[in-house]
Protein backbone atom coordinates (compact mmCIF):
# COMPACT_ATOMS: atom_id res chain seq x y z
CA UNK A 1 0.00 0.00 0.00
CA UNK A 2 1.46 3.18 -0.90
CA UNK A 3 1.54 6.10 1.45
CA UNK A 4 -0.58 7.89 -0.16
CA UNK A 5 -3.17 5.83 -0.59
CA UNK A 6 -2.92 5.25 3.38
CA UNK A 7 -3.53 8.91 3.67
CA UNK A 8 -7.01 8.93 1.49
CA UNK A 9 -8.28 5.45 3.96
CA UNK A 10 -7.25 3.98 6.38
CA UNK A 11 -6.49 0.31 5.80
CA UNK A 12 -9.31 -0.99 7.90
CA UNK A 13 -11.70 1.84 7.55
CA UNK A 14 -15.15 0.77 8.24
CA UNK A 15 -16.11 0.59 4.51
CA UNK A 16 -13.41 -1.95 4.24
CA UNK A 17 -13.95 -3.87 7.41
CA UNK A 18 -17.87 -4.01 5.81
CA UNK A 19 -16.30 -5.96 2.31
CA UNK A 20 -15.05 -8.59 5.50
CA UNK A 21 -17.71 -8.94 7.66
CA UNK A 22 -21.27 -8.66 5.40
CA UNK A 23 -20.27 -12.08 2.99
CA UNK A 24 -20.50 -13.72 6.58
CA UNK A 25 -24.16 -12.95 7.46
CA UNK A 26 -26.03 -10.66 4.99
CA UNK A 27 -24.45 -11.59 1.67
CA UNK A 28 -23.49 -14.84 2.75
CA UNK A 29 -21.95 -16.76 -0.57
CA UNK A 30 -23.77 -19.88 0.36
CA UNK A 31 -26.91 -19.09 2.06
CA UNK A 32 -27.87 -15.91 0.61
CA UNK A 33 -26.71 -15.75 -3.13
CA UNK A 34 -26.81 -19.69 -3.19
CA UNK A 35 -23.56 -19.94 -4.98
CA UNK A 36 -20.79 -22.93 -4.60
CA UNK A 37 -23.26 -25.36 -3.28
CA UNK A 38 -22.07 -28.01 -5.13
CA UNK A 39 -18.58 -28.04 -3.09
CA UNK A 40 -20.23 -27.54 -0.34
CA UNK A 41 -22.24 -30.61 -0.29
CA UNK A 42 -19.58 -32.52 -1.70
CA UNK A 43 -16.80 -31.92 0.64
CA UNK A 44 -18.55 -32.04 3.74
CA UNK A 45 -18.63 -35.38 4.77
CA UNK A 46 -15.97 -34.85 7.62
CA UNK A 47 -14.30 -31.70 9.12
CA UNK A 48 -10.98 -31.76 7.82
CA UNK A 49 -11.11 -31.85 4.33
CA UNK A 50 -14.01 -29.09 4.25
CA UNK A 51 -11.24 -26.57 6.19
CA UNK A 52 -8.79 -27.51 3.38
CA UNK A 53 -11.00 -26.65 1.02
CA UNK A 54 -12.00 -23.34 2.18
CA UNK A 55 -8.16 -22.45 3.21
CA UNK A 56 -7.47 -23.54 -0.62
CA UNK A 57 -10.66 -21.43 -1.85
CA UNK A 58 -9.60 -18.17 0.29
CA UNK A 59 -5.74 -18.30 -1.41
CA UNK A 60 -7.56 -18.63 -4.90
CA UNK A 61 -9.93 -16.10 -4.13
CA UNK A 62 -8.20 -13.56 -2.51
CA UNK A 63 -5.06 -13.97 -5.12
CA UNK A 64 -7.04 -14.02 -8.24
CA UNK A 65 -9.02 -10.66 -6.61
CA UNK A 66 -6.05 -8.90 -5.88
CA UNK A 67 -4.41 -9.98 -9.79
CA UNK A 68 -7.28 -9.00 -11.43
CA UNK A 69 -7.63 -5.96 -9.89
CA UNK A 70 -4.24 -4.96 -10.42
CA UNK A 71 -4.87 -5.59 -14.25
CA UNK A 72 -8.04 -4.20 -14.24
CA UNK A 73 -7.47 -1.18 -16.39
CA UNK A 74 -5.94 -3.17 -18.71
CA UNK A 75 -8.14 -5.72 -19.66
CA UNK A 76 -9.92 -5.78 -23.05
CA UNK A 77 -13.72 -6.05 -22.10
CA UNK A 78 -14.34 -8.50 -24.79
CA UNK A 79 -12.16 -11.15 -23.82
CA UNK A 80 -12.47 -9.77 -19.71
CA UNK A 81 -13.97 -13.74 -18.97
CA UNK A 82 -11.49 -15.78 -20.40
CA UNK A 83 -8.58 -13.36 -18.60
CA UNK A 84 -10.37 -13.97 -15.31
CA UNK A 85 -10.94 -18.15 -15.75
CA UNK A 86 -7.16 -18.01 -16.91
CA UNK A 87 -6.03 -16.29 -13.70
CA UNK A 88 -8.63 -18.46 -11.28
CA UNK A 89 -7.41 -21.42 -13.17
CA UNK A 90 -3.71 -20.94 -12.46
CA UNK A 91 -4.46 -20.18 -9.06
CA UNK A 92 -6.30 -23.42 -8.47
CA UNK A 93 -3.34 -25.72 -10.46
CA UNK A 94 -0.70 -24.09 -8.00
CA UNK A 95 -3.06 -24.57 -4.86
CA UNK A 96 -3.44 -28.55 -6.07
CA UNK A 97 0.33 -28.86 -6.52
CA UNK A 98 0.92 -27.46 -3.65
CA UNK A 99 -1.67 -29.77 -1.62
CA UNK A 100 -0.54 -32.65 -3.34
CA UNK A 101 3.24 -31.93 -2.20
CA UNK A 102 2.57 -31.23 1.45
CA UNK A 103 -0.85 -32.77 2.49
CA UNK A 104 -1.13 -35.34 0.14
CA UNK A 105 -3.76 -37.45 2.05
CA UNK A 106 -6.04 -34.57 2.11
CA UNK A 107 -5.14 -33.89 -1.32
CA UNK A 108 -6.80 -37.84 -2.21
CA UNK A 109 -10.07 -37.31 -0.27
CA UNK A 110 -10.73 -33.81 -2.02
CA UNK A 111 -10.11 -35.43 -5.41
CA UNK A 112 -11.77 -33.65 -8.46
CA UNK A 113 -13.17 -31.22 -6.09
CA UNK A 114 -9.97 -28.51 -5.71
CA UNK A 115 -9.93 -28.74 -9.65
CA UNK A 116 -13.43 -27.52 -9.59
CA UNK A 117 -12.94 -24.36 -7.56
CA UNK A 118 -12.30 -23.17 -11.20
CA UNK A 119 -15.78 -23.41 -11.72
CA UNK A 120 -17.14 -22.18 -8.08
CA UNK A 121 -19.37 -19.46 -9.23
CA UNK A 122 -18.42 -17.48 -6.23
CA UNK A 123 -14.83 -17.01 -7.34
CA UNK A 124 -16.08 -15.61 -11.13
CA UNK A 125 -18.93 -13.52 -9.05
CA UNK A 126 -16.76 -11.77 -7.16
CA UNK A 127 -14.05 -10.87 -10.04
CA UNK A 128 -16.76 -9.83 -12.14
CA UNK A 129 -18.81 -7.95 -9.85
CA UNK A 130 -16.04 -6.67 -7.66
CA UNK A 131 -12.67 -6.89 -8.40
CA UNK A 132 -12.81 -5.47 -12.05
CA UNK A 133 -14.09 -2.15 -10.48
CA UNK A 134 -12.15 -1.76 -7.45
CA UNK A 135 -8.57 -1.16 -5.94
CA UNK A 136 -6.56 -4.19 -4.87
CA UNK A 137 -6.59 -3.80 -1.62
CA UNK A 138 -10.72 -3.48 -1.35
CA UNK A 139 -10.63 -6.36 -3.53
CA UNK A 140 -8.03 -8.61 -1.30
CA UNK A 141 -10.41 -8.01 1.78
CA UNK A 142 -13.32 -8.90 -0.26
CA UNK A 143 -12.00 -11.98 -1.36
CA UNK A 144 -10.88 -13.08 2.16
CA UNK A 145 -14.51 -12.12 3.49
CA UNK A 146 -16.76 -14.11 0.66
CA UNK A 147 -14.22 -16.89 1.56
CA UNK A 148 -14.73 -16.68 5.13
CA UNK A 149 -18.63 -16.89 4.63
CA UNK A 150 -17.92 -19.64 2.33
CA UNK A 151 -15.63 -21.73 4.73
CA UNK A 152 -17.96 -20.64 8.16
CA UNK A 153 -21.03 -22.22 6.26
CA UNK A 154 -18.54 -25.45 4.89
CA UNK A 155 -16.90 -25.80 8.90
CA UNK A 156 -20.82 -26.06 10.27
CA UNK A 157 -21.88 -28.57 7.74
CA UNK A 158 -19.21 -30.89 7.94
CA UNK A 159 -19.41 -30.31 12.12
CA UNK A 160 -22.58 -31.18 11.54
CA UNK A 161 -22.10 -34.10 9.32
CA UNK A 162 -19.39 -35.46 10.85
CA UNK A 163 -20.43 -35.50 14.42
CA UNK A 164 -23.85 -37.29 13.45
CA UNK A 165 -22.18 -39.21 10.47
CA UNK A 166 -19.56 -41.14 11.41
CA UNK A 167 -19.67 -40.07 15.41
CA UNK A 168 -16.12 -38.03 15.36
CA UNK A 169 -14.38 -34.82 14.96
CA UNK A 170 -11.18 -34.37 13.42
CA UNK A 171 -11.86 -38.32 13.22
CA UNK A 172 -11.38 -38.65 17.03
CA UNK A 173 -14.39 -40.39 18.50
CA UNK A 174 -16.78 -38.11 20.38
CA UNK A 175 -19.47 -39.82 21.17
CA UNK A 176 -18.84 -42.07 23.67
CA UNK A 177 -19.01 -45.76 23.21
CA UNK A 178 -21.79 -46.09 25.97
CA UNK A 179 -24.65 -44.33 23.62
CA UNK A 180 -24.04 -46.63 21.19
CA UNK A 181 -24.22 -49.83 23.71
CA UNK A 182 -27.53 -48.41 24.08
CA UNK A 183 -29.14 -48.59 21.18
CA UNK A 184 -27.65 -45.32 19.11
CA UNK A 185 -26.36 -45.76 15.62
CA UNK A 186 -24.78 -43.09 13.73
CA UNK A 187 -26.67 -41.42 11.10
CA UNK A 188 -25.64 -43.00 7.57
CA UNK A 189 -27.77 -40.52 5.36
CA UNK A 190 -25.51 -37.64 7.10
CA UNK A 191 -22.58 -38.92 5.38
CA UNK A 192 -24.53 -38.54 2.04
CA UNK A 193 -24.63 -35.18 -0.07
CA UNK A 194 -28.99 -34.98 0.35
CA UNK A 195 -28.59 -34.48 4.10
CA UNK A 196 -25.98 -31.55 3.46
CA UNK A 197 -28.56 -29.74 1.60
CA UNK A 198 -30.73 -30.09 4.00
CA UNK A 199 -28.30 -29.17 6.78
CA UNK A 200 -27.68 -25.78 4.20
CA UNK A 201 -31.50 -25.08 4.07
CA UNK A 202 -31.77 -25.49 7.84
CA UNK A 203 -28.94 -22.97 8.42
CA UNK A 204 -31.15 -20.36 5.90
CA UNK A 205 -33.87 -21.13 7.90
CA UNK A 206 -32.44 -20.44 11.12
CA UNK A 207 -30.37 -17.66 9.80
CA UNK A 208 -33.52 -16.00 8.11
CA UNK A 209 -34.74 -15.79 11.58
CA UNK A 210 -32.61 -14.17 13.42
CA UNK A 211 -31.76 -11.56 10.36
CA UNK A 212 -34.85 -10.01 9.39
CA UNK A 213 -33.40 -7.75 6.67
CA UNK A 214 -33.09 -10.75 4.61
CA UNK A 215 -36.73 -11.48 4.45
CA UNK A 216 -38.44 -10.18 1.13
CA UNK A 217 -41.50 -8.17 0.98
CA UNK A 218 -43.67 -10.69 -0.62
CA UNK B 1 -10.49 1.67 -27.73
CA UNK B 2 -9.06 -1.89 -27.20
CA UNK B 3 -7.80 -3.06 -30.65
CA UNK B 4 -7.92 -6.49 -32.16
CA UNK B 5 -3.95 -6.29 -31.84
CA UNK B 6 -3.62 -5.46 -28.18
CA UNK B 7 -6.11 -7.83 -27.23
CA UNK B 8 -3.85 -10.75 -29.03
CA UNK B 9 -0.81 -9.76 -27.32
CA UNK B 10 -2.91 -9.35 -24.19
CA UNK B 11 -3.74 -13.02 -24.52
CA UNK B 12 -0.47 -14.16 -25.55
CA UNK B 13 1.57 -12.28 -23.14
CA UNK B 14 -0.72 -14.12 -19.89
CA UNK B 15 -0.97 -17.21 -21.14
CA UNK B 16 2.88 -17.00 -21.17
CA UNK B 17 3.23 -15.83 -18.26
CA UNK B 18 0.50 -18.69 -16.72
CA UNK B 19 2.21 -21.27 -18.63
CA UNK B 20 5.76 -20.11 -17.02
CA UNK B 21 4.56 -20.39 -13.67
CA UNK B 22 2.41 -23.28 -13.93
CA UNK B 23 5.62 -25.37 -15.09
CA UNK B 24 7.89 -23.75 -12.69
CA UNK B 25 5.94 -24.60 -9.72
CA UNK B 26 5.23 -28.14 -11.19
CA UNK B 27 9.30 -28.46 -11.82
CA UNK B 28 9.82 -26.86 -8.19
CA UNK B 29 7.16 -29.39 -6.19
CA UNK B 30 7.97 -32.51 -8.14
CA UNK B 31 10.22 -34.41 -5.54
CA UNK B 32 7.66 -34.02 -2.71
CA UNK B 33 4.67 -35.07 -4.96
CA UNK B 34 7.17 -38.35 -5.97
CA UNK B 35 7.91 -38.74 -1.96
CA UNK B 36 4.10 -38.78 -1.16
CA UNK B 37 3.53 -41.39 -4.16
CA UNK B 38 6.45 -43.35 -3.24
CA UNK B 39 5.07 -43.30 0.85
CA UNK B 40 1.75 -44.50 -0.70
CA UNK B 41 2.88 -47.24 -2.67
CA UNK B 42 4.75 -48.58 0.70
CA UNK B 43 1.49 -48.18 2.47
CA UNK B 44 -0.05 -50.28 0.05
CA UNK B 45 2.54 -53.01 0.39
CA UNK B 46 2.46 -53.25 3.86
CA UNK B 47 -1.67 -53.22 4.34
CA UNK B 48 -1.64 -56.02 1.90
CA UNK B 49 0.44 -57.89 4.00
CA UNK B 50 -1.46 -56.72 6.79
CA UNK B 51 0.78 -55.01 9.08
CA UNK B 52 -0.54 -53.03 11.69
CA UNK B 53 -0.43 -49.43 12.68
CA UNK B 54 0.91 -47.94 9.22
CA UNK B 55 0.43 -44.33 9.24
CA UNK B 56 1.61 -42.09 6.75
CA UNK B 57 4.42 -40.40 9.12
CA UNK B 58 5.77 -44.10 9.81
CA UNK B 59 5.13 -45.62 6.49
CA UNK B 60 8.97 -45.51 5.14
CA UNK B 61 10.25 -46.71 8.72
CA UNK B 62 7.87 -49.68 8.44
CA UNK B 63 8.65 -50.60 5.06
CA UNK B 64 12.39 -50.71 5.90
CA UNK B 65 11.65 -53.05 8.58
CA UNK B 66 9.03 -55.62 7.29
CA UNK B 67 10.15 -55.68 4.19
CA UNK B 68 13.25 -57.92 4.48
CA UNK B 69 14.17 -59.48 0.79
CA UNK B 70 12.69 -57.87 -2.83
CA UNK B 71 12.47 -60.02 -5.91
CA UNK B 72 13.29 -59.03 -9.85
CA UNK B 73 11.42 -61.44 -11.75
CA UNK B 74 11.74 -62.23 -15.21
CA UNK B 75 9.31 -64.19 -17.84
CA UNK B 76 11.00 -67.19 -17.26
CA UNK B 77 10.69 -67.40 -13.70
CA UNK B 78 14.34 -66.26 -12.59
CA UNK B 79 14.63 -64.13 -9.71
CA UNK B 80 17.24 -61.61 -9.23
CA UNK B 81 17.21 -61.11 -5.26
CA UNK B 82 18.23 -57.67 -3.21
CA UNK B 83 18.64 -58.07 0.29
CA UNK B 84 21.63 -55.52 1.90
CA UNK B 85 20.67 -52.06 1.94
CA UNK B 86 17.49 -49.64 2.10
CA UNK B 87 14.46 -51.48 0.59
CA UNK B 88 13.25 -48.28 -0.34
CA UNK B 89 16.14 -48.35 -3.26
CA UNK B 90 15.83 -51.28 -4.17
CA UNK B 91 15.60 -51.83 -7.85
CA UNK B 92 11.89 -53.51 -7.44
CA UNK B 93 10.92 -50.67 -6.06
CA UNK B 94 11.80 -48.74 -8.76
CA UNK B 95 9.73 -50.93 -11.47
CA UNK B 96 6.97 -49.26 -13.39
CA UNK B 97 4.36 -52.36 -13.27
CA UNK B 98 2.59 -50.05 -16.24
CA UNK B 99 5.79 -50.45 -18.62
CA UNK B 100 6.34 -53.60 -17.77
CA UNK B 101 3.33 -55.05 -18.45
CA UNK B 102 2.79 -52.78 -21.98
CA UNK B 103 6.13 -54.86 -22.77
CA UNK B 104 4.83 -58.19 -21.92
CA UNK B 105 1.65 -57.51 -23.69
CA UNK B 106 3.79 -56.98 -27.16
CA UNK B 107 5.78 -60.58 -26.12
CA UNK B 108 9.01 -58.83 -24.96
CA UNK B 109 11.05 -59.68 -22.17
CA UNK B 110 10.08 -57.98 -18.80
CA UNK B 111 10.76 -57.84 -14.88
CA UNK B 112 8.32 -58.09 -12.37
CA UNK B 113 9.13 -57.14 -8.70
CA UNK B 114 7.51 -58.92 -5.39
CA UNK B 115 8.51 -57.72 -2.16
CA UNK B 116 9.15 -60.16 0.50
CA UNK B 117 7.42 -59.14 4.05
CA UNK B 118 8.48 -60.84 7.36
CA UNK B 119 5.82 -61.22 9.52
CA UNK B 120 5.75 -63.11 12.71
CA UNK B 121 8.60 -65.36 11.27
CA UNK B 122 6.57 -65.87 8.31
CA UNK B 123 7.28 -65.08 5.04
CA UNK B 124 4.46 -63.07 3.09
CA UNK B 125 4.94 -62.91 -0.70
CA UNK B 126 3.56 -59.70 -2.09
CA UNK B 127 2.80 -58.77 -5.53
CA UNK B 128 1.75 -55.65 -6.78
CA UNK B 129 -1.31 -55.40 -9.91
CA UNK B 130 -2.24 -53.51 -12.60
CA UNK B 131 -4.65 -52.53 -14.96
CA UNK B 132 -7.90 -51.37 -15.94
CA UNK B 133 -11.15 -49.84 -14.47
CA UNK B 134 -13.99 -48.17 -15.89
CA UNK B 135 -12.18 -44.74 -16.16
CA UNK B 136 -8.69 -45.34 -15.89
CA UNK B 137 -5.87 -47.63 -14.31
CA UNK B 138 -6.37 -49.26 -11.26
CA UNK B 139 -3.65 -50.57 -9.16
CA UNK B 140 -3.49 -53.03 -5.80
CA UNK B 141 -1.08 -55.43 -4.36
CA UNK B 142 -1.60 -58.88 -3.77
CA UNK B 143 -0.08 -60.75 -0.42
CA UNK B 144 0.37 -64.62 -0.73
CA UNK B 145 1.58 -67.05 2.03
CA UNK B 146 4.85 -69.31 1.71
CA UNK B 147 2.51 -71.56 -0.09
CA UNK B 148 2.09 -69.46 -3.04
CA UNK B 149 -1.44 -70.30 -3.22
CA UNK B 150 -3.10 -68.35 0.23
CA UNK B 151 -4.55 -64.84 -0.22
CA UNK B 152 -2.90 -63.08 3.14
CA UNK B 153 -4.59 -60.01 2.29
CA UNK B 154 -5.13 -57.39 -0.83
CA UNK B 155 -5.00 -53.85 -1.30
CA UNK B 156 -6.87 -51.85 -4.54
CA UNK B 157 -6.28 -48.33 -5.56
CA UNK B 158 -7.84 -46.71 -8.58
CA UNK B 159 -6.95 -43.63 -10.15
CA UNK B 160 -10.82 -42.18 -11.11
CA UNK B 161 -13.33 -45.02 -10.67
CA UNK B 162 -17.52 -43.48 -9.51
CA UNK B 163 -17.63 -43.16 -6.07
CA UNK B 164 -19.96 -45.07 -4.26
CA UNK B 165 -19.91 -47.90 -7.19
CA UNK B 166 -16.33 -48.76 -8.72
CA UNK B 167 -14.68 -46.88 -5.98
CA UNK B 168 -15.87 -49.29 -3.45
CA UNK B 169 -12.72 -51.87 -4.41
CA UNK B 170 -10.99 -49.54 -1.99
CA UNK B 171 -12.82 -50.44 0.64
CA UNK B 172 -12.25 -53.15 3.72
CA UNK B 173 -15.87 -55.03 2.80
CA UNK B 174 -14.40 -55.62 -0.62
CA UNK B 175 -10.87 -56.53 0.23
CA UNK B 176 -11.52 -58.52 3.20
CA UNK B 177 -13.26 -61.48 0.97
CA UNK B 178 -9.92 -62.27 -0.77
CA UNK B 179 -8.13 -63.14 2.79
CA UNK B 180 -8.19 -67.01 2.76
CA UNK B 181 -8.58 -67.65 -0.73
CA UNK B 182 -6.26 -69.74 -3.24
CA UNK B 183 -5.32 -68.90 -6.58
CA UNK B 184 -4.83 -72.85 -7.56
CA UNK B 185 -7.16 -75.13 -7.66
CA UNK B 186 -6.94 -78.65 -5.76
CA UNK B 187 -5.16 -80.18 -9.22
CA UNK B 188 -2.54 -77.46 -9.03
CA UNK B 189 -4.64 -75.74 -11.86
CA UNK B 190 -3.83 -71.94 -11.87
CA UNK B 191 -7.48 -70.73 -10.64
CA UNK B 192 -6.68 -66.44 -10.17
CA UNK B 193 -9.25 -65.39 -8.21
CA UNK B 194 -12.92 -64.38 -9.73
CA UNK B 195 -14.61 -61.42 -8.75
CA UNK B 196 -18.09 -62.88 -9.52
CA UNK B 197 -21.36 -61.14 -10.52
CA UNK B 198 -24.59 -61.66 -8.34
CA UNK B 199 -21.88 -63.23 -5.55
CA UNK B 200 -19.36 -66.34 -5.10
CA UNK B 201 -22.60 -68.44 -4.14
CA UNK B 202 -23.57 -68.45 -7.94
CA UNK B 203 -20.30 -70.83 -8.53
CA UNK B 204 -19.84 -74.65 -7.74
CA UNK B 205 -19.06 -75.49 -3.72
CA UNK B 206 -15.56 -76.53 -5.07
CA UNK B 207 -14.99 -73.60 -6.56
CA UNK B 208 -16.27 -70.58 -4.10
CA UNK B 209 -12.69 -70.68 -2.44
CA UNK B 210 -11.84 -68.62 -5.45
CA UNK B 211 -14.37 -66.61 -5.80
CA UNK B 212 -15.47 -63.02 -4.40
CA UNK B 213 -18.42 -61.38 -4.69
CA UNK B 214 -18.32 -58.20 -7.25
CA UNK B 215 -19.96 -55.04 -6.63
CA UNK B 216 -23.69 -54.24 -7.40
CA UNK B 217 -23.24 -51.02 -9.81
CA UNK B 218 -19.70 -51.45 -10.53
CA UNK B 219 -19.48 -54.27 -13.25
CA UNK B 220 -17.00 -52.88 -15.41
CA UNK B 221 -14.60 -52.18 -12.62
CA UNK B 222 -15.35 -55.61 -10.97
CA UNK B 223 -14.36 -57.15 -14.51
CA UNK B 224 -11.34 -54.96 -14.35
CA UNK B 225 -10.07 -56.58 -11.16
CA UNK B 226 -10.59 -59.76 -11.93
CA UNK B 227 -8.64 -59.34 -15.34
CA UNK B 228 -5.82 -57.64 -13.65
CA UNK B 229 -5.53 -60.22 -11.00
CA UNK B 230 -5.59 -62.99 -13.36
CA UNK B 231 -3.32 -61.39 -15.92
CA UNK B 232 -0.93 -60.10 -13.43
CA UNK B 233 -0.52 -63.32 -12.00
CA UNK B 234 -0.24 -65.23 -14.67
CA UNK B 235 2.75 -63.06 -15.79
CA UNK B 236 4.64 -64.35 -12.15
CA UNK B 237 3.28 -67.58 -13.41
CA UNK B 238 6.63 -69.37 -14.17
CA UNK B 239 8.38 -67.88 -10.84
CA UNK B 240 5.72 -69.28 -8.90
CA UNK B 241 5.55 -72.28 -10.45
CA UNK B 242 9.50 -72.74 -9.74
CA UNK B 243 8.85 -72.44 -6.64
CA UNK B 244 6.02 -74.34 -5.60
CA UNK B 245 7.67 -77.53 -7.19
CA UNK B 246 10.46 -77.38 -4.81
Amino acid sequence: MSKEQKEREPLFSTKNIKLLTTPLNLSNPITVQVLGICSALAVTAKLMPAIVMSISVMVVMAASNVVISLLRNGIPPRIRIIVQLVVIATMVILVDQVLKAFVYDVSKQLSVFVGLIITNCIIMGRLEAFAMGNKPWPAFLDGIGNALGYGLILVVIAFLRELFGSGTIFDFRVIPQGFYDFGYVNNGLMILPPMALITVGVIIWIQRYYTRELIEEN
Amino acid sequence: MYTNGYIFRYAAIMVIIAAALLSLAAVLLKPFQERNMAIEKMGGILASAEVEGVETANTIELFNRFVVEELVVDKDGNAAPYKDGKMEDGPAFKIDMKKELYKKSKGEAFHLPIYLINKDGKTVYVLPLRGTGLWGPIWGNIALKEDFNTVVGVTFDHKGETPGLGAEITTAAFCDQFVGKTIFGDDGHFMSIMVVKGGAQKLPQNMQIHGVDAISGGTITSDGVNAMIKDVLSAYLPYIKKQRAQ
